[in-house]
């Protein structure tokens, strides 16, 4: 009985030193479904500029059900994500707060934003095809139309179909074609594939350097991360022996996702929440996102990288990111139907 | 009697439920009517190990209570496509592994209890090293090793002049089978440590009346002690199972469609909580149904033994049997530690400058910290758990103490939504009434703290810490506290004096496996903790998470160094207690 005492009192001592109760003064609370080590950056900076604290709690499953259940007691102020569909679903949750900030509407193009301002992008990814250098000649594939097509079986890898950037490309393709075509299309891509979907979107650059398949699907920003990556060579030889292709040029454009960030109705500290927004899509931090990054800076007055600046220049898809992100759910039971990733 | 009450009224209140028409004041009444006749039945002890099965059992209440809210129609959705396809791979894993984890785990805690041989003493405490390295580490590492650019298939490529992956074939690690190996090689050792602390306690007089009536080595192994040890071994298997039923890491790095995999799909992708917390909770009755049948099995048979007196003589292997013995032993820790961490320091050396930060030591310290206030307060409420059941014996305490231990077989991100609820709900109601009586909100006290990340993590190893002294204490017989309690000892008494010095090998045991097991913990981690609040494990995962496993090495070398040394520590002192108890 005695080490259950000494057990309590030694929780309750940690839990008392540990728990952190946050002070509501000159600071912002961040729930990120982005990793603190890529974000770390801006949020120096910020707080340098500012003299704002900003605390992070990094997670990504159940974040969204950490939001819920904490409601008008959530410390939080503002979230960082990934994917429009994390996004979307915040925004159906009804847990987000409508923003009116002139900075930010004149800094993010309207289809990278919600209608109401209840979440705003701050980069864009687009999800590209790594086609072979040698195999893949010029012409040959155009769009993600052409990898369905007979010509291709056996020569494309791609990651899991349950990935969201998959499942996002997926929705995509049911908001442009309707839910017939589109499955019509990953039953193509389907027959299509060298191998089982696996690894993630670094591994089918590899894949296609080592002659699994020709054709690899991935976002952008992780060619930038190959072609300069001085810690694994190896990487630089994955990302030399493909070409990026950007899909659909000569129709809808190329589909992009963004990252992206929104502030809870339950902030404590909205005022402090609005100026990190701003300040992310400010030409400092957007700079930051483009070179150590390489994804796309949403506002278009800030460059890109040089290295990305070396892949061209391409035709995005405008449709509306949310309008994508509401076939997610069918998109997802879609790729169970055709059992793509089996 | 009480149990039949106890059916009768559930059956009442859950066919109302599954009605629709719940009436809550019925249910409410039938429930405090239960509860009086209960009390009336309870002692200190049965009420303390009622509410610890209780407080364990609540995140999985609220599991349940999320799975029904509407869900739409997702069962007849996954039914026509992919269920059939998620049950047959988490049944061949399990299996895979079930098998695996039996014959490696028991085998070696056989021979490193019964044999001498060279390296023996070297291989009792390095065969629960595995434990410490996280399960999707190694398939990292090994997927680096054995994949078409990797050194092995390299090699052969330049040896037969191979010019490309379509002139020959390699078995595919990415697979069930190389997910199934992965699981084996890091969860044999809960099967080893707890067959070795059955194995070492148990009675020699047994095994001697067995020499002498005629018995060899094979047939005294499996005539006598395999089904002596057969609790101990089933604890460890089910531990191993249910460990492999909620990874969700190492099957999704292998593209491997489990169960668990489907849950994170209805949750995430299809945005239907509802959905996947009914998933987990059917995932939660088969594993419930399994251990039933399994206790069925053995029901009404006792595994205690008379006299304590173990035998420290152990034969001696020479020439081709011990070559034999030291081979068996040393491929489960070649593979499933020493590679890996060997692989882990390389990369933890070239990439120090990237994955050290300032506060890595901080990190290191939270892990320390807060593993080790889970094991002691885990193992010291498994104690009490298991010592309640077997004090009152009723099906009600043993149904309580089983459902207690299920939450480990529950994929960790889900259970962690069911700690938050719960705990969430009991801040707001704190809150409101201090908004009454006092003016001031309290805002969230225990949410978001070390608290909830202790409780969750409790509830999560709870299965650990029980099962291994739950094992333990069915080793001790009856006699011994009947003795004691003849001779005036109150039932406190009791278990310091008499069960705890026999325990101290389990309880060490059960110290050990949730020391390491707390070390590796991510999933609720990440959602359950504090502002600015890292691990060593939610560290490695940032890099590990975008595609940097070299510069994840770092936090995951340190999550195995941290783990050899209690793993050392302990295993001297369940060797040390084994022969102690000898006196």
């Amino acid at each position: 009985m005695k080490s259950v005492f000494l057990a309590i009192g030694f929780v309750a001592v940690a839990v008392t030193s540990l728990s952190g109760m946050v002070q509501a003064v000159g600071e912002v609370n961040l729930y990120s479904y982005r990793q603190p080590f890529l974000i770390k950056p801006m949020l120096a900076q910020f707080t340098m500029q500012s003299g704002i604290k900003v605390n992070v709690v990094y997670a990504k499953k159940g974040m969204l059900e950490r939001i819920k259940a904490e409601g008008e007691n959530t410390p939080a102020d503002a979230v960082l994500t990934t994917d429009v569909g994390r996004l979307s679903d915040m925004a159906d949750a009804g847990v987000l707060a409508p923003v009116k900030s002139a900075k930010l509407d004149a800094a993010v193009p309207a289809q990278y934003r919600h209608p109401d301002g209840l979440w705003f992008a701050q980069t864009t990814r687009a999800r590209i095809l790594f086609a072979s250098k040698e195999r893949i000649k010029p012409g040959e594939v155009l769009s993600y139309e052409d990898l369905a097509a007979p010509k291709m079986k056996g020569r494309i890898c791609i990651r899991s179909g349950k990935h969201l950037y998959n499942i996002s490309l997926l929705a995509s393709m049911i908001a442009h074609k309707g839910e017939a075509e589109a499955e019509k299309w990953l039953r193509g891509l389907k027959a299509n594939l060298a191998r089982k979907p696996q690894g993630n979107d670094r591994a089918q650059a590899r894949a296609v350097y080592e002659g699994v398949c020709d054709i690899g699907i991935a976002n952008t920003y992780y060619m930038g991360k190959m072609e300069t990556n001085e810690k694994k060579p190896e990487q630089k030889k994955w990302a030399a022996s493909v070409n990026i292709l950007f899909p659909n040029q000569g129709d809808r454009g190329t589909h992009v996702n963004i990252s992206g960030a929104a502030i809870l109705k339950f902030s404590k500290n909205k005022e402090n929440a609005v100026k990190l927004l701003e300040y992310l899509v400010s030409d400092g931090a957007q700079k930051i996102y483009a070179e150590q990054n390489f994804e796309y800076p949403v506002k278009v007055s800030v460059p890109t990288s040089p290295i990305v600046k070396t892949w061209g220049s391409f035709k995005a898809d405008k449709i509306n990111l949310a309008l994508v992100s509401k076939h997610r759910a069918q998109a997802a039971k879609m790729v169970d139907r055709v059992g793509f990733d089996q | 009697m009480i149990s039949k009450n106890y059916m009768q009224t559930l059956k009442g209140v859950s066919s109302r439920i599954l009605r629709g028409d719940v009436s809550l004041r019925f249910a409410g009444a039938a429930i405090i009517d239960y509860a009086n006749r209960i009390c009336r039945q309870l002692d200190g002890w049965t009420f303390i190990a009622l509410l610890i099965a209780l407080l364990v059992a609540v995140p999985l209440l609220a599991v349940l209570w999320l799975a029904f809210s509407p869900s739409g129609d997702i069962w007849s959705h996954l039914a026509s496509t992919v269920l059939p396809h998620y049950i047959s791979t988490s049944l061949l894993l399990m299996l895979g592994v079930g098998v695996g984890v039996s014959l490696i785990g028991t085998g070696t805690a056989w021979l490193t209890t019964t044999y001498r041989f060279t390296g023996c003493r070297f291989f009792e405490w390095a065969l629960l090293l595995p434990l410490a390295v996280p399960a999707y580490i190694i398939a990292y590492i090994y997927t680096d090793v054995l994949e078409y650019a990797g050194p092995i298939q390299g090699a052969l490529r330049d040896l037969m002049g191979w010019k490309n992956a379509k002139d020959y074939w390699f078995p595919e690690i990415r697979s069930l089978g190389g997910a199934i190996i992965m699981m084996v090689l890091t969860l044999y050792p809960y099967v080893y440590l707890l067959a070795r602390s059955s194995f070492l306690e148990q009675s020699t007089a047994v095994l001697e009346a067995g020499r002498v009536l005629g018995r060899g080595p094979w047939r005294s192994f499996f005539e006598l002690a395999l089904p002596l040890a057969r609790p101990a071994i089933v604890v460890g298997v089910s531990l191993a199972l249910m460990e492999t039923l909620n990874d969700f890491g190492t099957v999704d790095f292998f593209a491997v469609q489990t169960f668990t995999a489907g849950i994170y799909d209805v949750w995430l992708n299809m945005n239907n909580i509802a959905g996947a917390a009914q998933l987990a909770i059917v995932m939660m009755l088969f594993v419930f149904a399994l251990i039933a049948v399994e206790r069925l099995a053995r029901k009404g048979r006792r595994f205690d033994s008379v006299t304590g007196r173990t035998s420290s003589h152990r034969q001696r292997l020479v020439g081709w049997q011990g070559f034999a013995a030291f081979g068996v032993c040393l491929v489960p820790v070649l593979l499933g530690f020493i590679i890996p961490a060997l692989v882990l320091l390389k990369h933890a050396i070239n990439f120090y400058a990237l994955s050290f930060e300032a506060g890595f030591l901080t990190h290191a310290w939270h892990s320390l910290l807060i593993s080790s206030i889970v094991a002691l307060v885990s193992v010291a409420l498994g104690l009490l758990l298991a010592y309640g059941v077997r004090l009152s014996g009723t099906n009600l305490m043993k149904s309580a103490s089983r459902l207690a231990s299920i939450g480990y077989a529950v994929p960790g991100s889900v259970l962690a939504v069911g700690i938050l609820i719960p705990l969430t709900s009991l801040d707001h109601g704190l809150d409101a009434l201090s908004k009454d009586l006092f003016g001031f909100g309290t805002g969230l006290l225990l949410s978001g703290t070390m608290f909830a990340l202790v409780y969750g993590y409790t509830t999560r190893f709870m299965a650990l810490s029980h099962g291994s002294v739950e094992a333990g204490l069915a080793r001790i017989t009856p006699n011994m506290e009947g003795a004691a309690r003849s001779l005036g000892a109150t039932r406190g008494r009791t278990l310091r004096r008499i069960h705890l010095p026999l325990l101290r090998g389990s309880m060490l045991t059960a110290v050990l496996i949730v020391f390491v097991d707390s070390m590796k913990e991510l999933p609720m981690t990440m959602l359950l903790r504090p502002f600015n609040f890292e691990t060593l494990a939610t560290h490695a995962h940032q890099y590990a998470s975008d595609e940097l496993f070299e510069e994840a090495a770092l936090g995951s070398l340190a999550i195995v160094l941290a783990g050899i040394i209690p793993v050392i520590l302990l295993s001297r002192a369940i060797a040390g207690s084994s022969k102690e108890s000898q006196l």
